[in-house]
């Protein structure tokens, strides 16, 4: 992800500037430090709705008196689920407000996470995994697929606003690489045409049935049982003769 | 929300706090577990267990590098440098955090420590700038000194032609502090004071990793009276002071130990200086008054030294416009007018930032003219004992004791902006032991939180009387240390004699019931740094009545503005000593040119009647000269001479007045408070009146006096403040 959106601006940066000696940035995709936008500042209000306030009462009723920011991550994935998946600064404030925390404790806790997004994002979230094990499972060639069927760059949005694509590290599904996962849905094994086929469907508003597309169930093996696959043997089994009653 | 978790994050160090265990009354006396013994580099040590390594070792005397730790703020244990071995222990531990066990063997100079401080300052220099040059933090850097001792030789650091080093862009903080985050090295000392001291939760960690920073995530500045001290605490240049910026290299400057007189509690300083110019102030530790801490206005007003000085002696001409004269025709005019003026139409009026040397010879001058009026223009009711028993005008309690305080009643006062190392006192008992705290008078923001108990002066009658229901009267009788703070400012109003005898009443009747008799309840907290000395040497608080009727007004340093031109009869002379053109010198005749604090040898006396005395860092500017000697000149020339020719005789005169005048840096204790409550149960009038403060925000802390009102950078504090107010974080 880095290494993807460095090349690019270094590109850039290059032909046009003169040759200064310069160190190159490190580049992250988000910024640590909040910038007013007009899709994100301040006077944007943010209020839960009535039924996330019901939840927020619960969520809040966990925690003992005193302790009541532990509340703090599960109000903000609340707030972040409630505003389509992105965590506008206002939301923070009003967390905060419901927390009677210093506003930057919460700023603190939604940078610290990557799960908490602080820009507006599209409706479908692809977060394509391309660490080692997915990577030797051709995760390239599945973010290329992504990238070219969402027109939408690493880290970007796309045209249509409806995506947007991350990469990640290791989402801890190995076993079923390569895998993308959308929102809160996992989608594995997957090959370049699964994926063209979720991101069709996806754009169509449809929702692709989450899990692995290999036709395994879970993370079995995919071609059957390679070992213990012979009954179990009983009690007494390699016993020596002497000691056999 | 920070006394759970600061309380777990403190149980580490038991030194300054007690464990969690045995913290439930802050009164309750820790008992003293039995010693554990420990070996630092082989010699034994005996501390009591919950001890950290490295405070183990500052026993020893041996040092443990370090640069997140701090002794006044909780333990972060983020920075590692302060690894060390410790016997049987498969990898170092982090001294600051690690408690000490018994018979622990700790090497503080062994290899592996050496080569684990090596590697932490390999890592730390590795995410740095090498822009020392630059930097100014240069010379007094801990990262500087400790890669010198700690460091290696030569770095492995090739990685430049890869990713470069990792940069931080800056923050803007406001006037006061000047931010280079890239030189962090992420101690987040500066977010502890934030949180713990100052009470502004504004800094924190935004990120994570290598793209961490310290910071406000928004843009807001860091806007507190305490905001200058992250500047001593920051370990490298990251925070710097901006007003200083560029200006000086710590070993070009001399430093010379001083008083500050910008608030009544004097706090200690030292005046770096450099040619003859103040180039900056930084606070020097004294526990009983300021620890090692120092107030905005203290420590930056000090640019005001330079600018709208009186440099020379100076006559108002035919057409009343002040020209410059030579001392001797200024001298001899207002000696004139001093000579020729019946002595019940002469006033002296003594003004905040005048020191007990001026004071005493402006009174014997007086006095030998056979004047009697010699004020303050800080007014303290007269009625009763008046200020006759010290007792009733100081802070008995002591700034140190009120940490111990197990709840605190403020009368009329805002504490925060009055005097604002009280108030960090404050907060630390509130934070660290559960004090709880009172307040009567208009709602302000003392950065902790406060039962309010009304604005009205009946409720301090009602407390008084014992005939309040309202919780904070059970809260003071189950007290065992309570302490009572009265704001001098309200003793102005007409029910000031009353609202100061209620006090007394009720501060006594707390105090009559305590099982710790050395304890004082009672309290006022003075606003000026001149007042205590100027009562103690007997001046009469506050000018009013003679003032219509008076020929000659000689004001010492007078610049509140209680004197006007309006307020005196058209042919009175106002004869102006003191150091900045203000509202003093504006409506003067005859203008002497003094010393401002950092110019002399000068005694002040704080508010709790401490006296201490400030040295001369610079020589006054132009024609200036110090202020008792200019009194004592003029009384030669007026044809009563004083009779003292230097400072030591004039502090002998002073000791005659009052021993406590010149036995410097003691406190002696106060009695006679029964007598004071006995002399003053006559003025408890009814009393209706609502109890207001002057400093009530931010914006009106920063330039109440001459030299801070003088000041550019003090100026631009309250554009910040009120900049700050207009945006939505």
């Amino acid at each position: 992800m880095l290494s993807s959106l460095r090349s690019g601006v270094q590109g850039l940066w290059r032909a046009s500037s003169r040759a200064l000696q310069t160190t190159a940035n490190l580049q992250h995709d988000s910024l640590f430090v909040h910038r007013d936008t007009p899709e994100d500042n301040p006077s944007i209000p943010f209020e839960f709705t009535p039924e996330n306030k019901k939840r927020a009462e619960a969520l809040l009723a966990i925690y003992p008196e005193g302790h009541k920011r532990g509340a703090m991550i599960p109000l903000l994935d609340l707030a972040q689920r409630q505003n389509g998946g992105w965590l506008p600064i206002s939301a923070m404030h009003k967390v905060a407000e419901l927390l009677n925390l210093p506003r930057m404790r919460v700023y603190e806790v939604a940078t610290f996470y990557t799960m908490f997004i602080r820009r507006p994002i599209g409706k479908y979230h692809v977060q394509v995994c391309t660490t080692t094990p997915c990577w030797l499972r051709g995760s390239d060639a599945v973010l290329n697929a992504i990238k070219e069927a969402t027109g939408c760059e690493v880290g970007g949005n796309s045209p249509c606003g409806k995506f947007s694509v991350s990469e990640v590290e290791c989402l801890g599904a190995c076993v079923n690489a390569p895998m993308v996962q959308v929102n809160d849905d996992y989608y594995e094994d997957l090959s370049v045409e699964d994926t063209k086929e979720i991101i069709e469907k996806l754009k169509r508003d449809e929702k692709p049935k989450p899990g692995p597309r290999s036709g395994r169930y879970a993370a079995e093996p995919l071609g059957g049982l390679t070992s213990l696959n012979e009954e179990p043997t009983g009690p007494g089994y390699g016993l020596q003769e002497g000691l056999k009653a | 929300m920070l006394r759970q978790p600061l309380s777990r994050a403190l149980a580490l160090s038991p030194s300054r706090v007690a464990p969690l265990g045995i913290r439930k009354f802050a009164d309750q006396v820790q008992a003293q577990p039995d010693k554990i013994e420990v070996f630092i580099d082989d010699k034994p040590v005996y501390v009591p267990p919950g001890t950290t390594i490295l405070q183990a070792a500052a026993q020893v005397g041996v040092e443990i590098p370090r640069f997140c730790y701090h002794e006044r703020l909780a333990v972060a244990g983020n920075c590692r440098m302060c690894l060390v071995e410790v016997e049987k222990s498969p990898k170092p531990a982090a001294a600051c955090a690690m408690p000490v066990m018994k018979g622990m063997r700790v090497k503080t100079d062994s290899d592996l420590t050496r080569k684990a401080r090596e590697g932490v300052m390999e890592f730390l220099l590795v995410n740095h700038p090498l822009d020392c040059p630059i930097c100014d933090q240069g010379g007094e850097c801990d990262l500087q000194d400790q890669s010198m001792a700690f460091g290696s030789d030569k770095s492995r650091f090739t990685d430049i032609h890869f990713s470069g080093k990792r940069a931080v862009e800056d923050k803007d903080v406001g006037p006061l502090i000047k931010t280079i985050m890239t030189r962090c090295i992420h101690c987040t000392r500066c977010i502890r004071f934030a949180s713990e001291v100052a009470g502004v939760d504004d800094f924190g960690t935004t990120g994570r990793g290598t793209e961490m920073q310290v910071g406000t995530y928004v843009e807001k500045m860091f806007l507190s009276e305490l905001s200058g001290n992250i500047i001593d605490l920051c370990p490298v240049g990251a925070l710097t002071s901006k007003p200083y910026s560029f200006a000086a290299r710590p070993w070009e400057t001399r430093r010379i130990d001083s008083v500050d007189v910008l608030d009544p509690l004097g706090s200690n300083i030292v005046v770096a200086t450099r040619t003859n110019e103040v180039l900056r102030i930084l606070p020097r530790t004294n526990e009983e008054i300021n620890e090692e801490w120092l107030s905005d206005k203290s420590r930056f007003a000090c640019d005001g030294l330079k600018r709208q000085r009186l440099v020379t002696p100076m006559l108002a001409d035919s057409r009343g416009n002040l020209t410059p004269v030579e001392w001797e025709d200024a001298v001899v005019a207002a000696a004139r007018a001093l000579r020729d003026c019946p002595p019940d139409k002469l006033v002296a009026v003594a003004g905040e930032l005048a020191d007990a040397e001026s004071l005493i010879a402006l009174k014997d001058l007086f006095n030998r003219l056979g004047s009697e009026n010699v004020c303050t223009e800080q007014y303290f009711p007269l009625e009763g004992a008046g200020t006759d028993l010290r007792s009733s005008y100081l802070l008995n309690t002591k700034i140190a004791n009120v940490e111990d305080a197990d709840f605190v009643l403020l009368i009329g006062t805002n504490v925060r902006f009055e005097a604002p190392l009280l108030n960090a006192r404050i907060r630390k008992a509130f934070v660290h032991k559960e004090t709880d705290i009172a307040l009567i008078g208009p709602q302000v923001d003392l950065t902790y939180d406060y039962m309010h108990v009304g604005d009205s002066a009946s409720v301090v009658k009602d407390l008084a009387s014992g005939t309040s229901s309202h919780e904070v009267m059970k809260r003071l009788e189950n007290a065992k240390r309570p302490v009572v703070i009265l704001g001098a400012d309200q003793l102005k109003t007409p029910e000031g004699a009353a609202l100061l005898a209620y006090t007394q009443e009720l501060a006594l009747r707390l105090q009559d019931k305590l099982v710790d008799k050395e304890w004082k309840v009672l309290n006022v907290l003075q606003r000026t740094a001149s007042q205590v000395a100027a009562l103690d040497l007997g001046y009469r608080a506050g000018a009013g009545a003679q003032l219509a009727a008076a020929r000659v007004v000689y004001l010492l340093g007078a610049d509140a503005g209680l004197v006007t031109r309006e307020a005196l009869p058209k042919d009175c002379v106002v004869i102006y000593q003191g150091h900045h053109g203000d509202a003093g010198a504006a409506i003067a005749d005859v203008v002497l040119p003094g010393a401002a604090y950092t110019e002399k040898r000068a005694t002040y006396v704080n508010a709790e009647g401490r006296a201490q005395q400030t040295w001369p860092a610079v020589t006054p500017p132009g024609k200036a000269r110090e202020d008792w000697k200019i009194i004592r000149a003029l009384s030669e020339v007026v044809g009563s001479r004083l009779p003292y020719d230097n400072i030591d005789e004039v502090r002998t005169r002073l000791s005659e007045v009052s021993p406590a005048l010149v036995a410097y840096g003691e406190v002696q204790d106060n009695n006679y408070f029964a007598q004071a409550r006995m002399l003053s149960q006559s003025l408890q009038k009814p009393v209706s009146g609502k109890l207001d403060v002057q400093l009530k925000k931010l914006e009106d802390y920063f330039m109440t006096d001459s030299i801070s009102r003088a000041s550019p950078t003090m100026a631009k504090c309250v554009q910040a403040v009120l900049k700050q107010k207009q945006s939505p974080y």
